[in-house]
């Protein structure tokens, strides 16, 4: 069921939300958070699409906050969505426009979820993410560096930036390779890792934080070497005494393992959606102190090279 | 600087705040007996596939089918490809699916086949070679009991059972776990006697369910529970799983077996341990099965069988809006079968917190519908300050765990009846439910479990002296019912035979319509 409220307040949305809910009863059942996704018109039907998505597994209430022109007169012009149209959630879709755009965390106050945490989401561009009176209602904060116009210099901004709660999607990105190598690490010859290069696009951030993990992890030195834009994280290459374990991916699809003395495993290293990544986001609520690893500490320790 | 050190269990990737790292397994192949039987191609091939898009199976991860068919890998590939299609809970994707088809073997043989096996060994020497299983292998039965002793001499004999080094060698079995005490033993002396016992994963679908370890994180994780969850509070326990279905099929091995050695002997009564038992120390394999183990042993059966049990044979009758033949009627089951298709205990559990509190538990086919749940109910206020009239639509509180189907969690109190003038209380429920509040997506149980047995986490995995408890509380009812004769008719789509009713009333109580 889509509702729309032209130029409406956020009473009406509220007594709206409440009608809704008693109308439809189930509706009410088992919200686990308030998602609030903060995003321009061109990008909001694409965030809310994925929100509904990620919320199959994390039923929520999702507010959209679209900012509209800043010039004009104040205006909020809401639509609601429950049912169907919202898979397990209901979406709220607020366009602010005029002087309102400014007070964005003020128009979302009344309408957030009952004693349920709250989790805000920059599907693109982000600033002042933790200060930002959006981020600071927000207990878990999810930007997504890799849409940047300039993804490497956004998670410099991140790190320096940085608050808990922070959490970045190009970071999940990396969680299968992550498993694949620490599972590569689980099992005999048990060596320790003296040198590593990960390979990735030039403006790949998920790359640049696998480095700053590993940096941070294995506590030898880490080479970030650069492939061409748009091919996303490429190659892991961890030196050890009998040999290199060697992850591959030359087509953001397919993978390969090597290790020696061992035949080439192939395996699916297909990169995960929006949703996907998203959902991966909202299953944890606190923390998350291997990012902030990675970030903080790891990152200053690779060293930057040219080519591979 | 000097490297992180990297030794046998200490992984410098690996933390424990790193919730997000998945937990991938090893370089392993599974072998799968009874590929062609229904569970494998229900179940079994679309949880492995599952498991497979998820990114949680090792790369190089091999599976190799044994059944009599004539069948070679390509063919073998085109069958899983359709189960796949038909059964997986994860959308079916082309690369997750050609990494795990390149994989995928089939060996044609009989279980007292020699070559076949032979053949077997080599099959899983050519996956070390050409895929890296690295000589770990799982090896799952979903055959007939009766064929364990053969294949597991055959597995002995070709060399199979034993793992080289640090290689591992794991086998799998599905229930019946024997049919009493007495063959419990023998069955699991077969298995014992090639594999070591922590190399033995008995698979209990049911405690792969979400909502059953929800259970354990209902009661351990919450201050709300555990202090009402004792004899002071609790008036009683109802454990059921009813079936819509008849026996569809599984005349042979269920005529003779019935309800109570099916269902009871192993879900229900691990759904009674699960609810009953003491905190654990730890959720490790060990600390929990102890827990498990200690209430089992706890619980006995009242001294009159004839009061404390109800058994019961469904008859035609409609379930539902479908016409059905009665039990004695269904293709392959003899005319004068004595088998109960329901089956109905009360137990105690003898320890200071459950003194006094039944559990009643009660399993059955064509039932009205199909669902399974723990009910704890609990007793009546000591006074209510209203009138009589004011609380005669008053039950009592309870909170019902529900496995199947629409998992959740079902909290029952009173509450005021609006209007004006009087004041009157009725049962109202609030409702937690799996499907809404997690999860459209909650793995499937056997996704949950096969990944266990190749990362070799035991602790849903029942131990033999759970199965040996479970069989300890049965056989004195068996015994009893053999005596007996016929059991009671009841009616196909009702709640069961009026002495299942009966058992209840005594005790001035009444089975939940679940």
């Amino acid at each position: 069921m889509i509702t729309d409220l032209p130029d409406t307040t956020t009473k009406d949305i509220s007594k709206q939300l409440v009608r809704l809910r008693n109308q439809t009863g189930a509706v009410a059942l088992g919200r686990v958070m308030t998602l609030i996704i903060v995003v321009d018109e061109a990008e909001a039907d694409a965030a809310v699409e994925a929100a509904v998505h990620a919320s199959r597994q994390h039923p929520s209430r999702i507010i959209a906050l679209v900012s509209g022109t800043a010039r004009g007169a104040g205006r909020l012009d809401a639509q609601v969505r429950v049912g169907n149209s919202a898979g397990g959630s209901e979406i709220v879709v607020l366009r602010m426009s005029g002087a309102l755009t400014k007070h964005g965390a003020s128009v979302v106050t009344p309408l957030l979820a009952a004693d349920t945490p709250i989790v805000a989401w920059w599907p693109g561009a982000a600033q002042d993410v933790a200060s930002s009176p959006i981020g600071r209602l927000a207990r878990r904060r999810i930007t997504d560096t890799s849409l940047a116009k300039d993804p490497r210099k956004a998670l410099q901004r991140r790190r320096a930036e940085y608050a808990d709660g922070d959490t970045d999607m190009a970071w999940a990105r990396a969680t299968r390779w992550r498993g694949l190598l620490a599972t590569a690490l689980d099992l005999p010859p048990f060596e320790p890792v003296t040198a590593v290069t990960v390979t990735g696009a030039s403006d790949s951030a998920s790359t640049d934080l696998l480095a700053g993990w590993l940096a941070a992890r294995l506590k030898c030195p880490v080479r970030r070497a650069k492939s061409a834009p748009g091919t996303g994280l490429v190659h892991v290459r961890m030196e050890r005494k009998s040999g290199p374990i060697e992850l591959d991916r030359p087509d953001r699809r397919n993978g390969t393992l090597t290790q020696p003395g061992q035949p080439t495993r192939r395996l699916d290293l297909t990169r995960p959606g929006t949703a996907e990544s998203l959902a991966e986001e909202l299953s944890r609520l606190g923390a998350d102190e291997v990012y902030r690893e990675a970030l903080v500490k790891g990152l200053p320790r690779v060293t930057n090279t040219r080519g591979r | 600087m000097s490297p992180a050190r990297v030794a046998r269990g200490i992984n410098p990737l690996r933390q424990a705040d790193d919730l997000r790292l998945p937990q991938i397994a090893g370089p392993c192949a599974v072998v799968m007996f009874g590929v062609t039987g229904d569970l494998a191609r229900k179940k079994l091939l679309p949880a492995i596939y599952d498991l497979a898009g998820r990114g949680l199976l090792p790369p190089g991860f091999s599976l190799v089918g044994f059944a009599r068919r004539d069948w070679d890998d390509a063919t073998f590939a085109e069958i899983v490809r359709e189960e796949v299609k038909a059964g997986a809970r994860t959308p079916f994707r082309e690369e997750a699916w050609r990494n795990l088809a390149d994989g995928l073997r089939f060996v044609q043989g009989a279980f007292d086949d020699d070559a076949a096996f032979d053949e077997l060994a080599r099959t899983l020497e050519k996956l070390d070679a050409e895929r890296g299983t690295d000589g770990n292998a799982a090896f799952y039965l979903s055959i007939p009991p009766g064929a364990f002793d053969t294949v597991c001499s055959q597995l002995d004999r070709a060399g199979l059972a034993a793992p080289d080094g640090d290689s591992w060698r794991r086998v799998v079995i599905e229930k019946p776990f024997g049919h009493d005490l007495a063959s419990a033993r023998e069955l699991n002396a077969t298995v014992e006697r090639v594999f070591p016992a922590d190399s033995i994963f008995r698979i209990d679908h049911y405690l792969g369910k979400e909502t059953v370890q929800n259970l354990l994180a209902l009661r351990f994780a919450n201050q709300l529970f555990e202090p009402v969850w004792n004899s002071h509070y609790v008036d009683h326990v109802q454990i059921t799983m009813a079936e819509d279905i008849g026996i569809a099929g599984r005349a042979g091995y269920y005529d003779g077996i019935g309800a109570a050695r099916d269902v009871i002997q192993n879900h229900l009564l691990q759904l009674l341990a699960l609810t009953a038992m003491e905190q654990p120390n730890s959720f490790g394999a060990n600390e929990l099965r102890a827990e498990k183990e200690k209430v089992l042993a706890a619980v006995r059966l009242p001294d009159d069988l004839a009061t404390a049990t109800a058994r019961g044979q469904y008859t035609a009758g409609w379930q539902g809006s479908e016409k059905v033949i009665g039990y004695l009627d269904e293709d392959g089951i003899d005319p004068k079968s004595t088998t109960e298709t329901y089956a109905a205990l009360k137990l105690q559990v003898h320890t200071r917190r459950w003194a006094g509190v039944p559990f009643y538990l009660r399993t059955g086919k064509r039932l009205g519908k199909r669902v399974s749940e723990i009910a704890v109910v609990f007793k009546r206020a000591p006074h209510l300050p209203f009138a009589d009239t004011a609380t005669e639509e008053l039950g009592q509180n309870a909170i019902v765990i529900r496995v199947q189907p629409d998992e959740g969690t079902t909290l029952r109190f009173g509450s005021k009846v609006p209007g004006a003038g009087s004041m009157e209380v009725r049962d109202v429920t609030m409702d937690f439910s799996y499907g809404s509040a997690f999860t459209e997506s909650s793995p499937e149980a056997y996704e949950r479990l096969i990944l266990d047995v190749l990362l070799g986490e035991p602790p849903l995995f029942p131990r033999h002296e759970e199965v040996e408890l479970s069989w300890r509380i049965l056989d004195p009812v068996e015994r009893f019912w053999a005596r007996k004769g016929r059991p009671e008719e009841y009616e196909s789509g009702s709640w069961g035979p009026s002495s299942a009713h009966e058992l209840l009333a005594r005790d001035g109580r009444e089975w939940r319509l679940p």
